[in-house]
């Protein structure tokens, strides 16, 4: 490969993969906001049971 | 009647189980046969390296706002595209609904006909043990394989061979789809997308070890600095981003009404997207390293190959190229395997936005939802896309769908959202109040002005051009039943879904969290 080429895929791999890594890295270290708003109770009847742990 | 909410309707509404399987389920959504067959060639035509930057700017300028959008529409509102407009509409709920249904009558229209080119993948994937197409790909797709007529007109002549898969394919995705969000959806999406990503990731290595791959590569990469100054490179990257991300008719908004109301949304949303991109990124490395390696062979340079994109790379150039490489049979399974995986994800959730509207709307169960959908879209399916023409229909069908009702779509919800009704501001309450990756009010200037600005002038674009060009010389009365036809044909089915009466009485939904001059209105 050219060095322009070799350039341009090690650009591109670090803005979008690199991307990837560290958008999953922040969502690893902060699932969720630290507080949510009162309220928002999802309706979980018993007898219509929801799974609610993570996968 | 208005829309109903979920405790008017008796039961809890389906949930994803959790946050990995809600992310794992909109990838697989996303990631679809545009990320393998389109992005590349598309790439490569624009500037080749130099495509990276009006790649970026769409992805961060306009598609994952879209994104963003949707999910704020499904989450803040509990339903289905319809259920969800219908709620955002306030006292002019009864149009927005019907845009709702418009994004039902799309999803609803291209299951018709990607389920058959998940038919040909899934045969491919079987050609691929002995190499059937021999030294004539193209003869044996055209001729041997979809028998297509050699007069672009409908036709009524069922071909067994594209039927059989065809069946296999609806078969699949409606038992999937009876099963349930959880259960069906988002259980097979965490089992595939880890397989998918080790198959294709398998095919991409093999490639990188190809004689001549490094010229393909280079011919990817090599920027075309030049191309910068195009406005359609630009516009070409917008359509890109916008097409591949599977959003703006009905997916998004559905998916985001399956989380928790305590669910983070932009970061995951973010994680998405870039997925995504990084699956074309892949694919890009991996269809020029195989190029390359065909041009190599032939001993010609990569800038003289012909079909370098959509169908007739997967079903014509790549075949050929396996035939001329070690093991081609492997690679060939595990190719079309990974197009039939990553296709058959994308088609579960473009089904479940149809399903979940009429569950919806007729108070169905989710069971009886997909077996109603299922077997109406799978007979439209037989009828119009297993037969000599269904070549010829697809193609126009997808175009006139795409490149008109997707970006109409879009263009009319973000200036409905942000101008007309004015609520682009809860919406972005709402997804900061929720979500660990807090949005500024540029978001609302790029869904407000940018989004319809570019997708305006791409739709203006792509009206004019069909209109006056028409498309791959097909004639027009065929271009007037599939292409315009269908575009009518989604019109209709929106009107006639909008004015139904909803089939279970239900109050106006109270959005969570509540958004402070709703409050303040209230008060009042």
């Amino acid at each position: 490969m050219t060095a322009t080429a070799i350039t341009l895929f090690v650009v591109s791999a670090l803005l979008v993969w690199g991307g990837l890594i560290v958008a999953t890295i922040h969502l690893i270290r902060h699932p969720e906001v630290a507080a949510y708003p009162s309220g928002g109770e999802d309706d979980d009847r018993p007898e219509h049971a929801v799974i609610v742990h993570d996968t | 009647m208005s829309a109903p909410n979920e405790e008017s309707t008796g039961a809890p509404r389906e949930q994803f189980s959790g946050q990995t399987g809600f992310i794992l389920s909109a990838i697989g959504s996303a990631v679809g046969l545009g990320n393998i067959w389109r992005f590349p060639g598309v790439a490569y035509e624009n500037g080749g390296g130099a495509f990276l930057i009006p790649y970026l700017v769409a992805l961060v300028t306009a598609g994952i706002p879209i994104l963003f959008l949707d999910y704020a529409i499904g989450h803040r509102f509990r339903g289905s595209a319809p259920t969800a407009l219908r709620r955002l509409g306030g006292r002019w709920g009864r149009w927005t609904e019907s845009l709702g249904w418009f994004q039902v009558s799309i999803s609803f229209v291209i299951a018709l006909y990607y389920t058959a080119i998940i038919g040909w993948a899934l045969s491919y994937f079987v050609f691929s043990f002995d190499l059937r197409w021999g030294d004539d790909p193209a003869g044996f797709l055209l001729s041997d394989y979809l028998e297509a007529s050699n007069e672009v007109a409908l036709t009524s002549d069922i071909v067994a061979s594209v039927a059989v898969p065809l069946a296999l394919v609806w078969i699949a995705a409606i038992v999937v789809l009876t099963l349930g969000v959880s259960r069906g959806l988002e259980r097979v999406n965490i089992i595939v997308m880890p397989l998918l990503a080790v198959t294709f990731g398998a095919v991409v290595v093999r490639a990188l070890f190809l004689d001549g791959a490094a010229e393909g590569l280079n011919a990817f990469f090599t920027p075309d600095w030049g191309a910068l100054s195009d406005p359609n490179v630009w516009i070409a990257a917008y359509g890109q981003i916008f097409f591949s991300l599977s959003i703006a008719f009905g997916i998004m908004i559905t998916y985001a009404s399956y989380r928790r109301r305590r669910s983070n949304l932009t970061g995951p949303g973010l994680v998405v997207a870039l997925a995504n991109s990084s699956f074309e990124l892949l694919a890009g490395v991996g269809v020029f390293a195989t190029l390359g390696f065909f041009a190599f062979q032939q001993r010609i340079p990569v800038a003289e190959l012909e079909t370098i994109s959509g169908i007739g790379l997967s079903f014509i150039t790549f075949p050929a190229i396996l035939s001329q490489m070690p093991g081609g049979a492997a690679v060939g399974a595990l190719f079309f395997g990974t197009l039939t995986l990553a296709g058959f994800t994308s088609l579960l959730s473009i089904l479940q936005v149809t399903s979940a509207a009429v569950q919806e709307k007729f108070g169905l169960t989710p069971r009886s939802g997909a077996m109603a959908i299922g077997t109406v879209s799978a007979l439209l399916s037989f009828a119009l896309f297993s037969t000599t023409s269904g070549l010829y229909a697809l193609d126009t069908a997808d175009h006139w769908t795409n490149n008109i009702g997707v970006v109409a779509s879009a263009v009319v919800m973000s200036v409905l959202t942000v101008w007309v009704l004015r609520r682009g501001p809860e919406l972005l309450h709402h997804l900061n109040a929720v979500s660990t990756v807090k949005l500024g009010r540029v978001w609302l200037a790029l869904v407000g002005v940018v989004v319809p600005a570019v997708l305006g002038y791409m739709l203006v674009r792509g009206i004019v051009t069909v209109a006056t060009e028409g498309y791959e010389g097909y004639p027009t009365g065929f271009l007037l039943v599939m292409g315009w036809g269908t575009l009518i044909a989604m019109g209709v089915i929106a009107a006639v879904a909008t004015a139904l009466p909803w089939r279970r009485n239900g109050h106006d939904v109270q959005p969570w969290p509540p958004y402070p001059t709703v409050a303040a209105t209230e008060e009042n």
